[in-house]
């Protein structure tokens, strides 16, 4: 496949999508999925044939196009009208109002700051194109990086534009990018491997599953280029089975990629091969970590070993091996594109680009974001997210999952970017984000986490093993209102011990989620303990119980 | 003492044994596939028993501990059979905070069961899943892969009723 052939297959298929005066796209992502739009792409389909209209108007299945919380979605005509909360019956209203522009159908407002504040990269084709089609993604630019890569430019060229965009690692750790690859292509291994973390583990998170569901050539087309770059002949994404449907469009695309030539042996006709493989995960958090993703595409329990050796040096089989996330690869092929000029010219001095947030809780708009790095919590929250609801008031917002913290009232200002998150406590993580109000209580949430953590602890190691226990105990105990001053020192305690001392990040960030409700909401713990109760009303810890804790 | 040479027989007449057998093959023996021909073994019976697990062993000369700790390790694999119907509440932190341990309760009171557990007669299980992914649509469930969103205990006691067949 060469750039000539690439053209002609987008001048085709836009070409044959021209042909039509309507288009109309419904999301078919998981989220609005189960909300029903299969029955509506369906229902519009028949009323087309019915209407006779199949040579005028489009029905394109897509991905996700971020609203969740209003969906099943559909646009018309790109983005001009978005109607929301659609039924199968809606379909004759949509298809009549194609031509008269009104139907009085509830649509979404594509000007409000939900959309226009967002800056999409990763998702720009999110929503707008037919993932199971790759002709739809070579008509959006697809493929074009990875084949000028490889025919015009050569692997130092290629991570020299990584390290310039100033690209982090979008997994939560934020490793410089274009570090991490070179450190690979300057090993003299012959062998070599790259591999795609999609082992979103995080609760409160979907932000891989939905580029993969929606976009997933886009993956395909970083990880090729990355095994260009690093000298690789061989790519594994570890993806959640979980996650049917991100798997069965992956499946898919890799399929299509080998059948054009894009994939596999000779790739231009150049002596470049990249073969990619799916490799199912089986619901273990722990694999997120990049040695356990390792031992567990090698078909062993997920346990992570030390390092160094990084696995840069060191990784699958042994061979030097280059782990990034399903987001990082995503940023790929627009930094060739546009320059990593231009992608450094996006974010923050030291965050460059955009992160896309999965936003949840409870907020009003609930759905997946994207926006530039430096952004402020509160703009995301009262502007994209619209606020609260039901008139209630904001308590905090959780980010990073149960390696993150909650971030109170007092820090909503303070930017979205790696060094800010961290300062405060909290991590960027891969991008959950759950807004909380008053009817959480902050105890409760702790031990929540606390109880993720000690359950997915994969035992290896033992301030991780015993101490998440140990501590779950301890706030089982503060929520039961049994508790009294010494076990919160204790828990402080603990909180350093299990952090200092755990093997991997699973522990080394487990007590976050305490150690940040304890700084900012300590006066909850205090009230848990001294028997004042939970405010919140959800831990059965009265002022009576106390009394009978204290006889 | 038996010696396996070749790949082992297949524990029965049952066709989905072949299935597993090709997943085996594809990947060549390699004990690397293990996690892949687990998966495999699940899909087609619904869980992993000892035969399964002494097949796999065997056909991927994996010693049969090593099968046993991937198998109880990762949360995904069950040594069970799950009851005819399966009710899945998601408990990620979307939908926590929205009301999934009421929803859990509320099966508990009508049916007797935790999560992972099946009640007697065989008829439902309900399990917990960390994270569907579809935090916009929390608190969800889903009952025989079929999602139900921003559900209350009510509701959900009524489908799940419903779809048992009460």
């Amino acid at each position: 496949m060469t750039l000539d052939e690439l053209r002609q297959i987008s001048e085709k298929e836009r070409q044959s999508s021209a042909k039509f005066q309507h288009h109309v796209c419904v999301c078919t992502a998981a989220g609005c999925l189960s909300s029903g739009a299969g029955e509506v792409a369906s229902a519009l389909k028949q009323e087309i044939a019915e209407a006779g209209m199949q040579n005028e108007v489009e029905v394109k299945t897509v991905g996700c196009m971020g609203l969740c919380s209003a969906g099943p979605l559909v646009s018309v005509e790109g983005d001009s009208t978005m109607y929301s909360n659609v039924k199968a019956d809606d379909a004759p209203d949509i298809i009549r109002g194609l031509d008269t522009g009104s139907n009085g159908l509830s649509h979404c407002e594509t000007s409000a700051p939900f959309f226009s504040r967002q800056k999409k990269i990763v998702l720009e084709n999110s929503g707008r194109i037919d993932p199971e089609r790759i002709e739809d993604y070579i008509a959006h630019d697809g493929y074009n990086a990875l084949v000028t890569a490889i025919t015009e430019m050569t692997p130092q060229q290629v991570i020299q534009q990584v390290v310039e965009s100033g690209l982090r690692g979008r997994g939560g750790a934020g490793y410089p990018t274009g570090l991490k690859w070179s450190t690979v292509a300057k090993t003299g291994e012959q062998e070599k491997y790259v591999i795609c973390n999609a082992d979103e583990g995080d609760p409160g998170a979907f932000m891989d599953r939905a580029v993969l569901e929606s976009d997933p050539h886009r993956v395909l087309e970083g990880m090729a280029i990355a095994g260009f770059a690093v000298g690789a002949q061989r790519g594994y994404i570890y993806v959640r089975a979980e996650y049917p449907l991100a798997v069965k469009n992956l499946k898919t695309a890799i399929r299509q990629a080998e059948r054009l030539g894009l994939l596999g042996n000779s790739i231009s006709g150049t002596r470049f091969s990249f073969h990619i493989d799916v490799r199912l995960g089986a619901g273990a958090f722990v694999c997120g970590e990049e040695t356990a993703l390792i031992a567990s595409i090698e078909g062993k329990r997920g346990t992570p070993r030390p390092r160094p050796p990084y696995p840069a040096q060191e990784g699958l089989w042994g061979c030097p091996t280059l782990i990034n996330n399903v987001e990082t690869f995503a940023n790929i092929a627009p930094i060739l594109r546009n320059g990593a000029a231009w992608f450094a010219a996006i974010g923050t001095a030291k965050s460059k680009g955009t992160k896309v947030f999965a936003l949840a809780g409870r907020v009003e708009n609930t759905g997946l974001i994207e926006v530039p790095m430096g952004i402020s919590l509160r703009e995301i929250i009262y502007e994209i997210g619209g606020g609260i609801p039901e008139g209630r008031s904001y308590k905090a917002v959780q980010t990073g999952g149960p390696s993150g913290g909650c971030i109170p009232a007092e820090h909503l200002d303070s930017p979205v970017d790696y060094e800010s998150l961290a300062k405060i406590g909290s991590i960027m993580g891969s991008g959950g984000m759950i807004v909380m109000d008053e009817t959480s209580c902050m105890v409760d949430v702790a031990k929540y986490f606390m109880e993720f953590c000690m359950t997915e602890s994969c035992g290896k190691c033992i301030p991780c093993r015993a101490g998440t226990q140990q501590m779950h105990g301890l706030l089982e105990k503060i929520t039961r209102g049994e508790a009294n001053a010494a076990d919160l020192e204790l828990l402080q305690e603990l909180c350093e011990l299990v952090r200092s001392a755990s093997l991997c990040g699973l522990g080394q960030s487990a007590p976050n989620p305490v150690v940040t409700t304890l700084k900012y909401f300590g006066d909850e713990y205090r009230a848990h303990v001294e028997g004042a109760g939970c405010a919140a009303g959800i831990c059965q810890c009265g002022p009576e119980k106390h009394k009978e804790a204290a006889v | 003492m038996q010696t396996i040479l070749g790949p082992p027989t297949l524990p029965s007449d049952d066709k989905r044994w072949k299935i597993v057998e090709a997943t085996a093959r594809r990947h060549g023996r390699e004990p690397h596939a293990l996690i892949e021909t687990l998966h495999t073994v699940q899909e087609s019976f619904g869980y992993l028993d000892e035969t399964a697990l002494r097949f796999v062993a065997a056909s991927l000369r994996v010693p049969l501990s090593r099968v046993f700790g991937a198998a109880t390790f990762y949360h995904f694999f069950t040594l069970k059979p799950q009851g005819k119907h399966t009710c899945v509440v998601c408990t990620g932190t979307a939908c926590y905070i929205k009301g999934a341990p009421a929803l859990l309760a509320g099966i508990e009171r009508t049916y007797g069961i935790k999560p992972g557990e099946t009640t007697p007669d065989g008829e439902l299980s309900v399990l917990t899943a960390r994270c569907l992914g579809s935090c916009g649509l929390a608190p969800a469930v889903v009952l025989d892969s079929h999602v139900m969103g921003r559900i209350g205990p009510g509701e959900m006691l009524n489908r799940v009723a419903k779809g048992i067949g009460q």
